[in-house]
């Protein structure tokens, strides 16, 4: 059995008061391995993004815990939860999530300097790490200056900038057509297999089953049906991989 | 692979990157950051200039009667300029939110988010306060003079330092409040709300 990552149990997230009350989450309990790509899937409302925020420490749960490396988030300080999402945890958003006045080697390098690594360090590896996704390039561009694909790839170098063990990934090609959707799910297919980071990733995106590990199926803030990869009907012959 | 980390030493990264971080905002955005500039700059002159003319009209003839009507002109042009001062800096901060739950994700620590504000606060009312002092006292000191009430050089730096003082103090409180509350804020709050 390979090792456990993540381990919620029986979490619970509510929004709203009194009677206006609506559980985002309703008792969720899911394990999640170290080096697999796993997808969560779900309708939208369905509490895909609530279980993503929990799991990255972003949000706390009402009830429940959860586990990242065995430690209890929850029983977290707030400099311990930054010191976690700095090295532990690389986010990659829908939107992107560029600091907008930072070029794309700046975004790739702030992480790095949460964590304490010298500048001049921190620019080789950031230089490295946008060669890596294709855009070294483009490093002094801003945000604005790129195109959405290219914005993706560099939140991409970002979210590895401390060698992060988890990567989530919050619908990340939401908002790029099809084939640029496909490219920055093989390119975090190929980081996922050649680093052994474990990704994590919310989509509705059917482009996604094609690479994953395992799924996740959330109805109605539970967790309706895991599925792995032997049991996809959708299955496309040729990607491989190690199966659990 | 890394190893369980049940460990956690973090520490701040070093006031530079910070203050980078305050620059870069206040480069990229140089218009907005402008505004915002001005509009302390003219809360200030107005205080600076009823502060400067309450001293000239203070040392003219028919002070006495002048005095307390000059003081309350006073207490609302500083009312007025807290409001000015208040308002352009929770903008600047509200607008924002999103950019605070970004980097909260990259691992800053509440502390250093909040220390990007300051500096950039302290930055902009430093600018903003000086020139809007200068301007005020300036332009009520040359009236004055003109009705040869001009209180004299000493009383003029005296306005002109009260006003950057002030000025300073009111823009960096205005900052670090919501920044502060938006610091605390969970990141997927933060990253949640659409300005």
């Amino acid at each position: 059995m390979p090792e456990v990552v993540v381990r919620t149990t029986n979490l619970v997230k509510q929004y709203g008061m009194g009677e206006a009350v609506v559980r985002a989450l309703n008792g969720v309990s899911c394990e999640i391995y170290q080096g697999e790509y796993l997808s969560i899937m779900g309708p939208s409302g369905s509490g895909k993004s609530t279980l993503f925020n929990m799991i990255g420490g972003l949000d706390k749960p009402n009830e429940g815990s959860v586990f990242v490396n065995s430690v209890d988030i929850a029983q977290l300080t707030a400099r311990e939860l930054a010191f976690l999402r700095c090295h532990t945890i690389g986010y990659i958003f829908q939107t992107f999530n560029l600091i907008s006045v930072r070029t794309a080697l700046e975004n790739v390098t702030l992480p790095m300097l949460f964590a304490g690594m010298q500048p001049d360090d921190a620019d080789e590896k950031g230089m490295m790490l946008l060669d890596l996704v294709g855009l070294h390039n483009r490093y002094h561009h801003r945000p604005n200056e790129l195109s959405g694909g290219q914005q993706q790839r560099v939140a991409i170098a970002r979210s590895l900038a401390n060698s992060p063990s988890i990567i989530l990934a919050d619908e990340p090609t939401g908002n790029l057509d099809l084939k640029t959707g496909k490219e920055i799910i093989d390119l975090l297919r190929k980081l996922n297999q050649e680093q052994g980071v474990t990704v994590i990733s919310a989509t509705h995106d059917l482009k996604m089953l094609d690479v994953s590990d395992r799924i996740f199926h959330i109805r109605d803030g539970q967790l309706a049906k895991v599925e792995t990869r032997e049991e996809l009907s959708l299955q496309i012959g040729s990607v491989g991989g190690e199966e659990h | 692979m890394k190893p369980n980390q049940t460990e956690f030493k973090n520490t701040d990264p070093p006031y530079w990157v910070a203050w980078n971080q305050a620059l870069a905002s206040i480069r990229v955005r140089f218009s907005r950051h402008a505004i915002t500039c001005l509009g302390i700059a003219l809360g200030i002159a107005f205080f600076a200039s009823m502060q400067m003319m309450s001293l000239g009209e203070a040392s003219g003839p028919d002070a006495a009667s002048q005095a307390s009507r000059l003081k309350w002109l006073v207490l609302t042009s500083l009312i007025m300029c807290l409001v000015g001062v208040t308002n352009s800096m929770l903008m600047s901060v509200t607008e924002r939110y999103r950019e605070i739950g970004t980097i909260k994700c990259l691992g800053a620590s509440d502390g250093f988010i909040v220390k990007v504000f300051f500096l950039e606060a302290a930055l902009l009312g430093a600018i903003g306060s000086v020139g809007g002092s200068i301007f005020g006292a300036g332009l009520m000191g040359l009236v004055l003079a003109i009705t040869e009430k001009f209180p004299g050089m000493g009383p003029f730096g005296l306005v002109v330092l009260l006003g950057t003082g002030i000025g300073i103090v009111l823009t960096v409180l205005a900052a670090i409040a919501p920044a502060i509350q938006a610091a605390k804020m969970p990141a997927a709050a933060a990253l949640r709300i659409e300005v």
